[in-house]
């Protein structure tokens, strides 16, 4: 086994010895290692860059209009909680009830956008494999963590500790001067949680499969940060989060004949109302 | 985490009598007001012509960091709608407010509140210089001055709001559930600041097309 597949492996408990000094910089392009069918139509000549994110981690990058980021599910049961920010204006800031009600939806899928609240699509569903995200699921927070799954600290876990995915988006947004109270609520991508008659959550286990995607195209520039803690209603009994492939590729601004413009009015006067800050 | 809780709807009328209110006053149609519930006090909204929507934000009144979150309150009680004990809770999972009393028997929490940007997406671009929510959320919080914002303009309760989720994942817009006189009433767990935008929107069929005045009515504890 290489140093890379150890990586891929189990990156969080597996560290791997430093490289020699003149070794080049430990950058592989990790999205050959996920599965082939998990990243069809997406043009990997014009890849930015690929990660495989352990799960129960968290990051945050500034993604430019016209790029998009291929999300892969690498084991069954992935969660993927995240939050976006406009990068020229971080007061603007994705907006559940504004997206869900535009769209008349409680779920995610190909052809949907995420709206902020001044009316432009940040992000839009390009590409999607499994045909349900959830919008209302919230984030799993330490004391939630603590009920459900009890105490497992650094100091004994070492990485492999338990993270709440409210700490890991804090973490993150806290890096652009982001605080608490700038904490949204997130896109549950892998998730699936339906709601009954009587307006009850059900948390539908496993939904995705490994090899599961989903895509999301940048449609202005945003700050996107993520965790891949697991979803708040988790009904696993134990903390086991999964891991999550990601890669960035340019795939060019939302065009006229766009499938998200398509997909419904409000989804094109959206993206409409974002082309207006790119003339 | 109870994943079982019922947020079916539960009718409770209130014993509290209107003539030992300490605040006790229309509320025009499509205006905001921000004003402190204290802890221990009772707030009560009244819809009093019916099929009007009053949105409503919570901040603890002590710390401009803690407000409602949706998102913390439903996966709490394990469902999306509000009635008669459901407990509101904020960003940091803490119990705000606690409704005690529901003739209406359902409220949502997924609607939020209407904004001139929104109504260029949902209706057509040209509607952006229509009053809104959020225009009346903006206004009420910039003449306060008390350092809440933009940003602290969240998912907000539409109570008399009926927004159900369909099994196949659908969000729909239903009329019906309240009526003229019916109200809901709630107990605040920390001091907050109350701000409600009584909704100006008339696009739609959340306000029957015509926005009518409310009653806000606090109580101290007995």
């Amino acid at each position: 086994m290489t140093t890379q597949d150890t990586f891929l492996n189990d990156p969080l408990t597996v560290v791997p010895p430093n490289p020699p000094q003149a070794a080049p910089v430990d950058a592989p392009a990790l999205w050959q290692r996920f599965p082939a069918a998990a990243l069809e139509g997406v043009d990997t000549a014009r890849t930015m860059w690929s990660e495989v994110v352990p799960g129960g981690s968290h990051w945050s990058w500034r993604m430019p209009r016209g790029s998009a980021i291929r999300f892969v599910a690498l084991e069954a049961g992935a969660n993927v909680s995240l939050v976006l920010y406009s990068a020229l204006e971080k007061l603007e800031r994705y907006n559940m009830p504004d997206s869900v009600k535009a769209q008349h939806t409680a779920h995610y899928t190909r052809g949907h956008v995420l709206m902020s609240d001044m009316g432009r699509s940040m992000a839009s569903f390009t590409a999607d494999s499994l045909g349900w995200h959830d919008p209302f699921g919230a984030l799993l927070d330490n004391e939630l963590m603590q009920q459900k799954y009890g105490e497992k600290r650094y100091e004994h876990a070492r990485n492999a500790m338990h993270r709440s995915g409210k700490d890991g988006l804090l973490i993150e947004i806290g890096k652009y001067g982001l605080t608490k109270r700038d904490l949204i609520a997130p896109v549950n991508l892998f998730s699936k949680v339906s709601v009954d008659a009587q307006g009850r959550f059900g948390f539908v286990p496993d939904h995705a499969q490994a090899g599961d995607f989903v895509e999301l195209r940048f449609d202005m520039d945003v700050i996107l940060a993520m965790s891949t803690a697991p979803h708040g209603l988790d009904t696993a009994p134990a903390y086991s989060p999964k891991k999550v492939g990601l890669l960035a590729w340019r795939c060019g601004a939302a065009p006229a004949n766009d499938v998200c413009r398509a997909f419904r009015p409000e989804n094109a006067r959206a993206l409409h109302n974002t082309d207006m800050l790119y003339l | 985490m109870n994943t079982t809780t019922a947020t079916d709807i539960r009718i409770l009328e209130s014993q509290l009598d209107p003539a030992h209110a300490v605040m006790d006053q229309r509320h025009p149609a499509g205006e905001p007001i921000l004003f402190e519930v204290k802890r221990g006090q009772t707030l009560r909204i009244v819809d009093l012509e019916g099929n009007q929507a009053a949105d409503v934000l919570f901040y603890n009144r002590h710390d401009p960091a803690e407000h409602y979150s949706a998102t913390n309150t439903m996966q709490r009680q394990g469902g999306i709608y509000l009635t008669t004990g459901s407990v509101i809770r904020s960003n940091d999972g803490n119990s705000m407010l606690t409704i005690v009393a529901d003739t209406c028997g359902r409220h949502d929490t997924l609607g939020g509140a209407c904004a001139a940007e929104s109504n260029t997406v949902r209706y057509a671009l040209q509607k952006k210089f229509m009053h809104s929510c959020r225009d009346n959320y903006l206004i009420a919080l910039q003449h306060a001055d008390v350092g809440l914002g933009k940003r602290d303009l969240v998912p907000n309760i539409n109570f008399f709001m009926n927004v159900p989720v369909t099994a196949d994942g659908a969000l729909s817009f239903e009329d019906g559930v309240s009526g003229p006189g019916k109200y809901v009433e709630m107990r605040a767990d920390m001091d907050v600041w109350v701000l409600i935008s009584n909704c100006p929107q008339l696009n739609n069929p959340c306000n029957a097309y015509n926005p009518t005045p409310i009653q806000l009515l606090v109580w101290n504890p007995a």
